[in-house]
């Protein structure tokens, strides 16, 4: 009986543990923290986490106490007693008052603490001025601008947001049709675009690597396939990926590419997209000058590459129904010359 | 009084056989389940398709002129299927922003182009009719979108063009805006009997 008691525990303890460990790493998770933002926020779940646990084992402890020192059968023959001993009423009005004492000055601790990391996420946000960055929310993807006081240095892209290691960025948020939520758990907390308002957020990370954000107030049908990436690398990598930003697109070069461009240039693609550099100046879509630099296409639904990029252009509604972009009857000849236009805009 | 009346009803109960009750009882339920199943099927009004089915209109079967070679006969109005889809029609108003044809004809009041919203029509109050304007212009500044918006979106285009003027279902018409109203939403506006009207002076 005993024995079988404790391989349950053990067992009980191990699957415990093992559920520790996953969540110790990963690019989507707020408990492996990689800036200030995100540290205070974890520091304050882990502080909840452990007093909550411990409370929940001591109030598990003195229940099964309780039970075992059950004075036997309640006897129903003998008179009710109507005034218990005063030592014992003393002892249990003591256990009592204790016990309320601790539990309201362990409130009032998480009080201060949920305020003060509260505080922390906005304090100071004016001098959190690195880089200023507005993203606006589309039904499902992210158009990502990137503001300078210089306009030449002004650009957009979508979707993939890259930004120096160390440095605070500051995010304008905006929403162009409903409510969507900006949430990168490695970095920051959540912050909602709203319609007709603009949020401002901080966020910083310490190490370079990619971190995966998503939306995170409910959006509509492909609200799950909107989903972004931070790219956090040194200032010199950002400096040249956003001085190859500030560009317009690149010329074609063979005669396909040149192709291309003229399939672009006269079918449905110019309605709502832009590439810089061309007449094609529509903002419905995203902005396609450098389509070819970001690693993932369609919210970071699929991967950047020369089929899904026809296919998607095709038939976008397989890979998110729903989604804005209407389907394209394009000759095989055409659709491979545009794609291999869009393939050279890096 | 009442307690007496309350007395028969309930003799009256007691009076009916026990098989008859059984019965009265069985039968309220089955018609409770039925209502409920009803509430379900109102659910699903009307199914979502993504993918653009082919498209009814053939912009050369659209004829402007009331001359007709050969016997006379009235055309076959087409029909235009997103008339009957509350989903295209507010596919259609969000286009109609998108694509900028409130940059002429602005909330359909018009000002550059003609207003949309009123009962005259230059050329036809026919979805093909309006289809044709669409992809292949009209003289006087409309463009031709031929090629430029694809199949679907322009019957979606077609179908809000003509809520404007109430001339849809009022379930199938757009709701109100989102944001401040110019004007009473497509689904409120009455519907206005179309006649036509000369193009504008040049």
């Amino acid at each position: 009986m005993i024995e079988t008691r404790n391989t349950t525990l053990k067992i009980c303890a191990a699957l415990s543990f093992v559920l520790c460990c996953t969540s110790c790493g990963g690019i989507h998770n707020a408990l492996n923290p990689t800036g200030p933002q995100a540290q205070n926020l974890s520091r304050l779940w882990w502080l909840f986490f452990i007093v909550c646990s411990v409370v929940f084992v001591l109030v598990m402890i003195a229940l099964l106490l309780s039970l075992r020192n059950r004075t036997g059968e309640p006897q129903v023959a003998t008179a009710p007693v109507i005034e218990p001993p005063a030592e014992q009423e003393r002892k249990r009005r003591n256990v009592v008052i204790s016990a309320v004492t601790i539990t309201v000055i362990i409130l009032f601790v998480f009080l201060i603490a949920s305020y003060s990391a509260g505080r922390s996420m906005t304090a100071e946000l004016e001098h959190k001025n690195g880089l200023n960055i507005e993203l606006t929310g589309h039904q499902w993807w992210w158009e990502v601008r990137y503001d300078d006081v210089d306009a030449s240095n002004i650009f957009t892209t979508a979707n993939e947001i890259h930004i120096p290691v160390g440095v605070p960025v500051t995010f304008s948020l905006k929403a162009a049709d409903v409510i969507h939520s900006f949430w990168v758990p490695n970095l920051a907390g959540k912050k909602d675009l709203i319609p007709g308002k603009i949020n401002t957020i901080w966020l910083q990370a310490d190490k370079p690597g990619v971190y995966r954000g998503q939306c995170a107030e409910y959006c509509g049908l492909q609200h799950a396939r909107m989903a972004l990436w931070i790219v956090a690398e040194p200032q010199e990598q950002f400096n040249a990926w956003r001085q190859n930003q500030t560009q317009t697109s690149v010329t074609p070069a063979s005669d396909s590419q040149k192709r291309g461009q003229q399939v672009f240039l006269t079918s449905t693609c110019v309605m709502c997209h832009a590439i810089n550099g061309t007449p094609a100046g529509s903002n419905i879509g995203p902005n396609l000058t450098h389509v070819a630099s970001r690693n993932m296409i369609a919210a970071a639904t699929v991967v950047n590459t020369r089929e899904h990029l026809a296919q998607w252009i095709i038939d976008s509604q397989q890979y998110k129904p729903g989604n804005k972009m209407p389907q394209n009857n394009l000759s095989d000849a055409d659709l491979q010359s545009l794609v291999e236009y869009l393939q050279s805009l890096k | 009084m009442f307690k007496k009346k309350f007395h028969a009803k309930t003799q009256r109960h007691k009076e009916k056989p026990f098989e008859t009750r059984q019965r009265l009882a069985s039968l309220r339920l089955c018609v409770s389940i039925f209502l409920c199943f009803l509430c379900l099927t109102s659910c699903k009004r009307e199914q979502r398709q993504f993918s653009s089915p082919p498209s009814t209109f053939k912009s050369y079967d659209v004829t402007m002129s009331d001359i007709h070679p050969g016997s006379p006969g009235m055309p076959q109005p087409v029909q235009n299927p997103s008339d009957q889809r509350a989903f295209d029609t507010n596919e259609g108003k969000r286009l109609f922003t998108q694509y900028n044809c409130s940059g002429c004809h602005f909330n359909g009041g018009g000002g550059i182009g003609p207003p949309l919203m009123d009962e005259k029509w230059i050329y036809g109050e026919n979805p093909e009719n309006i289809y044709s304007t669409i992809v292949e212009g009209r003289p006087n500044g409309m463009p031709s979108f031929r090629q430029k918006i694809p199949d679907n979106q322009v019957q979606q285009l077609v179908a809000y063009v003509r809520s404007m003027s109430g001339q849809l279902r009022k379930d199938v018409a757009p709701t109100r805006n989102d944001s401040m109203n110019a004007r009473r939403s497509e689904q409120r506006t009455e519907r206005e009997t179309p006649r036509r009207s000369s193009p504008p002076p040049q």
